[in-house]
């Protein structure tokens, strides 16, 4: 059993893993391996740097947030503007990377799962500038309520596949992505958005990410001369919270907070809050904490937010959970639409209902630590593609096109 | 000599799968015990799941039908019992890990013990994560079935020379589900595996018609049918028995 134990890859103390099927173990193997000779090729990370640089508009701001500042009494906030990236988000960070990666070893053609839309545009995107082939798995539930989204993939040259297994939402879009690579691997790549799925995808993606981190740190110190006392983010699968966690994980007196969201409250069943309310299961992939019931089925999960809206989290943060190093708090839909229009109004920045989850957090901390402290919260996209939803949750009749 | 390995002394195998609780506790029942009055070696039950990442649609369906009718691993046990007391056909569960996680892994294999379950296909546990079940089904002689697919290529030597119960070999890429043609390949692959192990190799995914039977089982020890048989549960829900008695009938009278 020892000698199998040791066989085992990507494990986040008890977490991660390989749990796939045997039709993809060894495409996920020699992914593992051309990952681990690309990450220190020289001319590998000169074109992603060229590509962070030029087409994603890196490094992205450390944006002093002065007027919060004042209005919260506390600490003074810098907002990482991961928002200002082409493409919105700081999806392009890992899409790049992926999207370059399987180019080097012969792909061609690129597959991914979305929920919302921001992981499918982003792919798209790479897809086009890369002359990769394109299809994209989103949930019918999903295509519905994001139409506008449907048609930016297809005007970036992707195909939209619309998913109707299951509950038709992310999850069921994560499944039908993996049928498909199980189908033809041969020549496509399974470009998967977050921190998570079987190993290598939460390393590879971390690492990817972990440029905001990268940049943030150094920034703050150029600026304030010393390190933030605690850093914030919104936590879904998780891919923004532990590219900004990364590179302070070892800085031990920096404070790491994760905001899962709670919906409707995590004292209902309307809510992703995975670390709350989840416990630890194995599914797509990885073993991780899940939203699930006692038969070991999981759950259909709810959140305003689309990009929050997973059953599960990656396993990093399931480790640095279970370790203490990172504290997850649930956040509910009702304080982080508060949280939307605050930031509106204070900063004049339309941020994403996801990075809300993490605004709404900090109002309620801020307050609480010291004027000469900092605090950094990474704003992990803008929030054009949440408006008409916002306005319908405050009741407010808007014609969409 | 285990259950399963018995099943293969009388010559080729037909392995037929089932989803428990579609349409209902009471037809698996029926079905089951008809199943092997009319020929089935072995019966592979399907433990219905939320997200069943390698099944094709047809038994993606029966998942979910099943799990409309609220079946939970406690009710597949108490079924595999009642089958017990009829049959002594070798039953192997096929089930993604999650379930037998909640359920507690050694409470699982224990039960699966004391309710006659000779094999388990966990199709989301591949062989490098083995090790955290396999103290537990090998304790309580649970045959761990493992899978080979077209892709498995230099894998094929530790799956063949580890394998149990016997080698669920994957007939062509992607999910579970009816197809018209068949990896031309597949008798290689049988080769090599015999050139490793005396473990019985067994073919699945696609296989739908006599034809496709008959010519696997020239090479094969024993070939799994799933997706045609749910199709017939889906097509006729509560009154299937007839169809499917015809339909097992004919193919394990096509095997070789």
């Amino acid at each position: 059993m020892d000698s199998n134990n040791k066989l085992n890859l990507g494990r986040y103390g008890i977490f991660g893993g390989q749990y796939i099927p045997e039709t993809l173990m060894n495409e996920v193997l020699k992914l593992n391996e051309s990952y681990l000779y690309y990450k220190d090729d020289i001319e590998f990370n000169n074109e992603l740097r060229l590509l962070l640089g030029n087409y994603a508009g890196r490094p992205s701001m450390l944006y002093y947030a002065k007027k919060m500042t004042e209005e919260l009494g506390g600490a003074k906030v810098y907002l990482k503007r991961e928002d200002l990236n082409h493409t919105g988000s700081h999806k392009i960070n890992n899409v790049l990377g992926q999207a370059l990666l399987a180019k080097k070893i012969g792909k061609t053609r690129i597959i991914a799962e979305t929920g919302a839309g921001q992981h499918g545009v982003a792919t798209a995107t790479a897809a086009a500038l890369l002359n990769l082939e394109c299809e994209i798995f989103m949930g019918e539930e999903d295509v519905k309520r994001q139409s506008l989204n449907v048609y930016r993939m297809e005007l970036l040259g992707a195909k939209v596949n619309s998913v109707k297994s299951g509950t038709a939402t992310l999850k069921d879009a994560v499944n039908e992505t993996m049928r498909e690579w199980t189908k033809r691997v041969s020549d496509t790549h399974y470009l998967l958005g977050s921190v998570m799925g079987p190993h290598p995808f939460p390393m590879m993606v971390r690492d990817f990410q972990s440029i905001i981190s990268k940049e943030a740190r150094a920034q703050i110190l150029e600026y304030e001369g010393k390190l933030p006392s605690t850093v914030i983010a919104c936590v879904g699968g998780g891919s923004n919270a532990i590219g900004i966690f990364y590179n302070f994980i070892n800085d031990k007196s920096v404070k790491l907070i994760g905001c899962e969201a709670a919906g409707l409250g995590v004292d209902t069943d309307q809510n992703a809050a995975t670390i709350a309310t989840g416990s630890i299961g194995v599914f797509h992939g990885m073993k991780s904490f899940f939203c699930q019931n006692d038969e070991g089925q999981i759950k259909s999960v709810y959140s305003i937010s689309a990009g929050l809206d997973y059953p599960g989290i990656g396993p990093e943060h399931a480790n640095l959970h279970e370790t203490g190093r990172a504290e997850y708090v649930p956040i509910k839909d009702e304080d982080a639409v508060s949280a939307f229009e605050y930031l509106a109004k204070t900063e004049g920045i339309i941020c994403a209902i996801e990075s809300a989850h993490a605004i709404a957090h900090a109002i309620k901390i801020v307050p609480n630590i010291p004027k000469n402290d900092n605090v950094i919260i990474c704003l992990s996209g803008r929030g054009d593609k949440d408006v008409a939803s916002i306005a319908r949750y405050r009741g407010k009749k808007i014609i969409e096109f | 000599m285990s259950n399963i390995g018995k099943a293969f002394l009388k010559g080729k195998a037909f392995i037929p799968f089932i989803t428990a609780g579609d349409p209902t506790m009471e037809h698996s029942y029926n079905y089951i015990i008809e199943m092997a009055k009319s020929g089935a070696d072995i019966i592979e039950i399907g433990i219905p799941f939320s997200d069943p990442i390698a099944e094709g649609p047809v038994i993606q369906r029966a998942n979910i039908r099943a799990l409309k009718n609220n079946v939970t691993l406690f009710d597949v046990f108490s079924l595999t019992k009642k089958v017990r007391e009829k049959t002594n056909v070798p039953i192997v569960y096929l089930t993604y890990y999650n379930p037998i996680l909640k359920f507690g892994v050694e409470e699982f294999f224990n039960t699966c013990q004391k309710s006659g379950v000779d094999g388990v296909i966990i199709p989301d546990l591949p062989f490098e994560e083995s090790g955290e079940v396999l103290p537990f089904s090998n304790k309580a002689h649970v045959d761990l079935i493992s899978l080979i697919a077209p892709t498995s290529k230099e894998r094929i030597y530790k799956l063949a020379t580890n394998a149990q119960g016997y080698i669920y070999l994957v007939s062509s890429m992607g999910v579970t589900g009816v197809r018209s043609e068949i990896a031309n390949d597949l008798n290689l692959i049988v080769d090599e595996i015999r050139n490793l192990t005396d473990v019985p190799v067994c073919v699945g995914f696609g296989i739908n018609t006599e034809s496709q039977a008959r010519e696997i089982s020239k090479f094969a020890d024993g070939i799994i049918v799933g997706s045609a048989i749910v199709s017939i549960i889906e097509n006729y829900c509560e009154n299937a028995k007839d169809e499917i008695i015809k339909y097992v009938t004919k193919m394990k009278a096509a095997l070789i």
